[in-house]
C-alpha cells in the first residue's frame, strides 16, 4: 500500500514538467493533463484515507535509505486529512479553471505552475523530514508567487512582489529555526528529532526555535501581526488561484506545518497554548474588523480568510481533544466554503467586469447558480445552521468554554456576528435587489464552472455530517489522534512502523 | 563566537535592506544578503575544530570529521534562493516596464 505515497508528489511534478514540452499551443493537452492529475490525486487521497484505517501509519523510504538517514514520506492520520482537503479543492478548482482561463493567455503556464503548487503542498503534508518540508514548502510558495503575478498588470505585479518579499522572510525564519534545531539534534527526521528532544532537557533552545517557527509559519499562514501581504496577494490572483491560496495554501504551508512542528516535534506546553490562543483571537478580531469596511468583493473575502484562520488557530491552540477536533474541522470547512466564495467572485468579476460591490446588484436574476452557491457559502462562513461552518464554529466556542477560556469564546461569538453582518452586505449589494440597467446582459458561467460551484456548495450544505461518530472516526479522529499523541507518539512511530 | 555574531549582524543587515529600503532592487539584494547569512550559519554549525572532510578510504577515514550533511542542505537552500531571486527580479522588471521606476513609494497603488 505504502508504494502509492510518492505518487502524490511525483504525479503533479511529472505533469508540471510535461506541460512545457507537450502543452504549447494545444489547449486540450494542458487541460487534460491537469484535470487527469488532480482528479486522480483526489480519488487517491480518499482511497488512501480509507485504506489507512487498517494500519495507522504508512512510511515510504525514498531510495531505500533507512531512517533516520534518508528522506521518508509518512502518511498518518493528520497527513491523510490534509491530503484529502488539498486535493479535493484542487480538483474542483481545475474543473472551474478550464473555462475561466478562456479570458487569459498562457494556459499551459497556468497549469504548469498550478501542478507545481499542488506537488509542493502534497510534499509538505507527506514529508517526514524537516528539511524536505522546507524544500517542498518553497516549491509551493515560489509557484504561488508566480501565479499571483499571472495577470502581469500593475496590481498583480505589485501584490506578487510584496507577497514574495514577505514569503521569503517567512522562509528565512523557518530555515533559521531548522538550522538551530539541526545543530542541537543532528538529525532531520522529525520522528527521530522528537525522540531526541524527548530524551533530553533542551533548555532555552526550544523557546528560540519555537519563536522562529511561529514567525515563519505565521507569515505563511497570515496570522495577524504578519498578515499584511494577504489582502493584496489573494485578490490580485486569478479567481481559481485565490481559491487555492485562501482555501488550502495558507493552511498546508502555515497551519499544518506549524501544528506538525509544535505538536509532533517540539511538544505542546501551556505557554505555547497561551501564545496560539492570543494569536488566534487577534487574527479573528482584526481580520473581521478590517473586512467589514471593504467594498472590493475579493478583498473582503481575503480579510475573512485571516479571521477564519484565527478560529482554526484558536481551536488548535486550546490543545484539548475537543479543541483540536474543532480546529481541524473548521480547517476543512473553511477550505471548502472559502474556495467556493472566491470561485463565485470570479464568476461575478468575469460576468460584470467589476469587483466593486457598490456597482453590482440583483445578480440573482441573471446568475442564479452563482447566487445560490454564494448564499450557501456565506451562510456557512457566517455560521448559520445547518451549514458546515456552523458546526465547526460552535465546536470551537464549546471547546473554549470547556477549557475555561471564556474570553476566547466571547470573542469567537462576536466575530461570528460581525462575519454575518459582512456577508449580509455582500448578498444585499451583489445578489439581491434590482438589476441595474448596465448588467441586463450578463451571462451565467458555463456548465463546467457551475458544476465545480455546485459540488463545493453541496459539501457546504451536508458537511456537518462529518461530525457524526461513524464519519468522525474515519476522517477527523485519526488526525486529532496524531496531534494528541504529541512527540511521544511521533517517536514511537519511528520504532513501530518504519520498514 | 565572533563568527556567529557576525553571521547575526549580516542577517540583520539583509533584513534591514528588505524592510526599510524603497528601491525594489535593493530589497532583492537585502534578501540575497539575509539568505547568505542563514546559509553561512548552517555551514558554521557543521564545523568542528581540527576535523577533516569525511572521505573514507579502504584503510579507514579520519577520526575527527566535520558534519557533511549541512553542506548538501546549503547547496539546496542556495538553489531555492536562486529560484526566488530570479522570480523576484523578473517581477521587478515587469514593474519597471509598467511604472518606469523601481521606487516602491511610486508603485504603491494597493491599500493594505
Amino acid at each position: 500500500m505504502w508504494h502509492v505515497i510518492p505518487l502524490f508528489i511525483a504525479l503533479p511534478l511529472a505533469g508540471a514538467f510535461l506541460l512545457p514540452v507537450l502543452g504549447r499551443g494545444r489547449r486540450w493537452v494542458s487541460d487534460g493533463v491537469s484535470l487527469a492529475v488532480t482528479v486522480s490525486l483526489c480519488l487517491g487521497s480518499f482511497w488512501s484515507l480509507t485504506k489507512l484505517q487498517e494500519s495507522a501509519v504508512w512510511v515510504y523510504t525514498v531510495g531505500g535509505w533507512k531512517p533516520p538517514f534518508g528522506i521518508s514520506l509518512v502518511l498518518d492520520g493528520l497527513s491523510a486529512f490534509m491530503l484529502v482537503t488539498v486535493n479535493l479543492v484542487a480538483a474542483t478548482v481545475v474543473l472551474y479553471a478550464l473555462r475561466y482561463l478562456d479570458a487569459f493567455t498562457g494556459r499551459w503556464q497556468f497549469h504548469c505552475l498550478f501542478l507545481l503548487m499542488v506537488a509542493g503542498m502534497n510534499g509538505v503534508v507527506l514529508t517526514g523530514d524537516l528539511f524536505n518540508l522546507f524544500v517542498t514548502l518553497e516549491i509551493a510558495a515560489v509557484a504561488s508567487y508566480g501565479l499571483v503575478a499571472f495577470g502581469t498588470e500593475r496590481h498583480e505585479l505589485e501584490a506578487a512582489f510584496k507577497y514574495a518579499v514577505m514569503g521569503s522572510i517567512g522562509s528565512l525564519f523557518i530555515l533559521l529555526g531548522l538550522v538551530l534545531l539541526y545543530s542541537y539534534t543532528s538529525t532531520l527526521n522529525m520522528a527521530d528529532m522528537a525522540a531526541y528532544l524527548q530524551a533530553r532537557e533542551s533548555g532555552s533552545l526550544k523557546g528560540i526555535v519555537l519563536g522562529f517557527f511561529i514567525l515563519g509559519f505565521g507569515l505563511k499562514a497570515a496570522l495577524v501581526p504578519f498578515h499584511a501581504w494577504l489582502p493584496d496577494a489573494h485578490p490580485s490572483a486569478p479567481a481559481p488561484i485565490s481559491a487555492m491560496l485562501s482555501g488550502v495554501l495558507i493552511k498546508s504551508l502555515g497551519v499544518y506545518a506549524l501544528c506538525r512542528v509544535i505538536f509532533c516535534v517540539l511538544g505542546f506546553t501551556p505557554a505555547i497554548s497561551e501564545i496560539l490562543i492570543g494569536l488566534g483571537i487577534l487574527s479573528m478580531l482584526i481580520g473581521v474588523v478590517l473586512a467589514v469596511g471593504q467594498w472590493d468583493f475579493k478583498r473582503l473575502l481575503a480579510y475573512h480568510s485571516i479571521s477564519q484562520v484565527g478560529y482554526i488557530i484558536l481551536g488548535v491552540g486550546l490543545g484539548t481533544p475537543l479543541g483540536l477536533a474543532a480546529g481541524l474541522f473548521h480547517l476543512f470547512n473553511h477550505s471548502i466554503f472559502k474556495s467556493l466564495l472566491f470561485l463565485d467572485s470570479g464568476v461575478v468579476e468575469q460576468a460584470t467586469g467589476t469587483r466593486d460591490l457598490r456597482r453590482l446588484g440583483g445578480l440573482n436574476h441573471r446568475l442564479p447558480v452563482t447566487g445560490g452557491t454564494t448564499l450557501a457559502a456565506s451562510m456557512a462562513i457566517a455560521g448559520i445552521p445547518p451549514f458546515n461552518g456552523f458546526w465547526s464554529k460552535l465546536l470551537v466556542i464549546l471547546a473554549a468554554i470547556q477549557a475555561e477560556h471564556y474570553w476566547a469564546a466571547f470573542w469567537a461569538v462576536v466575530v461570528s456576528v460581525l462575519t454575518l453582518a459582512s456577508f449580509t452586505k455582500v448578498l444585499k449589494y451583489a445578489f439581491l435587489g434590482d438589476l441595474p440597467e448596465r448588467l441586463r446582459n450578463v451571462h451565467e458561467a458555463p456548465v463546467s464552472m457551475r458544476t465545480a460551484l455546485v459540488v463545493l456548495a453541496l459539501i457546504c450544505v451536508v458537511g456537518g455530517v462529518l461530525w457524526l461518530p461513524e464519519l468522525r472516526s474515519w476522517f477527523l479522529d485519526p488526525a486529532v489522534g496524531v496531534l494528541g499523541a504529541g512527540p511521544a507518539g511521533m517517536a514511537e512511530s519511528l520504532v513501530r512502523y518504519w520498514p | 563566537m565572533t563568527q556567529y555574531f557576525l553571521c547575526f549582524v549580516l542577517f540583520c543587515v539583509g533584513l534591514y535592506g528588505m524592510l526599510a529600503k524603497r528601491n525594489l532592487v535593493k530589497i532583492i539584494l537585502g534578501l540575497v544578503v539575509a539568505e547568505a547569512a542563514v546559509n553561512l550559519l548552517f555551514v558554521l554549525v557543521a564545523y568542528r575544530t581540527g576535523a577533516f572532510a569525511p572521505i573514507v578510504e579502504a584503510g579507514g577515514g579520519p577520526t575527527r570529521m566535520v558534519d557533511p550533511l549541512p553542506h548538501a542542505l546549503v547547496l539546496t537552500a542556495i538553489v531555492i534562493g536562486l529560484a526566488t531571486t530570479a522570480l523576484m527580479i523578473a517581477i521587478a522588471m515587469r514593474i519597471y516596464a509598467h511604472y518606469g521606476t523601481y521606487d516602491i513609494e511610486e508603485v504603491r497603488e494597493l491599500k493594505g
